[in-house]
């Protein structure tokens, strides 16, 4: 019995399994998405029609919403599965951590150098 | 309690015999998942850093002076491109279908290749023209996090390599099968991490 036959006719673990791995139609979905969240950003900068300003809120969110495609298209994280949870809940956890490095490192810095130089 | 898996909890396999195979890759991949997100606050710390020193430039280039968008737009693409023919790798795996996934393996090894290609290219390039890593904090900061996303794509490459040698060899069997699905979270993470290299590196330094 193949691998994929062992799970069809185990219906809870078949919805999982599907969660999990993701079908053609989830990958080409997720790949247009990206693509469009690529075309965008680099338009918006190399056209430089916009302001400084505009040009910077959007690859800034263009980049958020394209991280989020990815998660949800490529890796699959969801909060459907217990696997699914345990790994969207470990992404968050390790998001928080993140802007708290980066966030306040930049921060710190900024300022300090603003108070040193001006 | 409701966020703690059932396969994490013990005892849990006693209940349902029949599942192991499966609960043991979702312990795998769990596992492996945590090592991700522990490698994206090593990526986070060098984007702290270039964030930090990027103007920095002792007198030299700046970003502005030289990234060229065109050219990191078509390392976005091969990047993007090989991710979703990675997804139709896991798909033909996940179907028992060996040859269908040696060749989706192989096109997402050859768009790997051509990203690790242009990224060799663009550091020889600057190296050669006396912007190398040494010259400012700000080149120093950006060879360090642009080459340690080069780093983990050439060893995802290599690891890609060997998976493929043991797909032709020994077919898919559940295990290897594990591995694979291991391999395309570390792929689909690294193009994760490119999202925010060319965002912040790129596109932002040549605002």
């Amino acid at each position: 019995m193949s691998h994929s036959d062992s799970h069809a006719f185990e219906h809870g673990h078949g919805d999982s399994h599907a969660a999990g791995h993701g079908d053609v139609k989830s990958y080409v979905i997720g790949f247009v998405l990206s693509v469009i969240l690529t075309v965008i950003p680099f338009w918006a900068v190399m056209d430089g029609g916009l302001s400084k300003g505009a040009t910077f809120a959007t690859i800034v969110v263009m980049a958020i919403v394209q991280i989020w495609v990815h998660l949800k298209y490529f890796l699959h994280l969801n909060f459907v599965t217990e696997d699914g949870k345990a790994s969207s809940w470990s992404f968050i956890f390790s998001a928080l951590i993140i802007v708290m490095v980066v966030g306040l490192s930049v921060w710190i810095i900024y300022e300090s150098n603003a108070m040193m130089m001006y | 309690m409701s966020t703690i898996p059932a396969s994490l909890k013990p005892g849990s396999h006693a209940a349902d015999h029949g599942h192991d195979e499966h609960h043991h890759e979702g312990h795998q991949l769990f596992g492996f998942w945590v090592y991700l997100m522990t490698d994206c606050l090593l990526f986070a710390s060098f984007f702290a850093t270039y964030a930090v020193l990027f103007m920095n430039t002792a007198g030299g280039v700046s970003g502005k002076d030289i990234f060229e968008l065109d050219f990191v737009a078509v390392e976005t693409a091969a990047l993007l491109l090989s991710s979703i023919t990675f997804g139709f790798a896991m798909i033909a795996a996940h179907a028992q279908k060996k040859g269908a996934t040696l060749a989706w393996l192989l096109v997402t090894f050859a768009f790997g290749a051509v990203f690790i290609g242009m990224e060799i290219y663009e550091f020889h390039h600057l190296i050669v023209h006396g912007n190398g890593p040494q010259t400012s904090a700000f080149l120093t900061a950006f060879f360090s996090l642009v080459g340690l996303h080069g780093c983990h794509v050439t060893a995802g490459l290599i690891w890609m390599a060997v998976m493929m040698i043991d797909v032709a060899k020994n077919g898919l069997r559940p295990r290897t099968v594990t591995r694979l699905g291991c391999l395309s979270l570390f792929w689909h993470f690294l193009d994760i991490v490119w999202i925010c290299v060319f965002t912040v590196v790129y596109l932002m330094g040549a605002m």
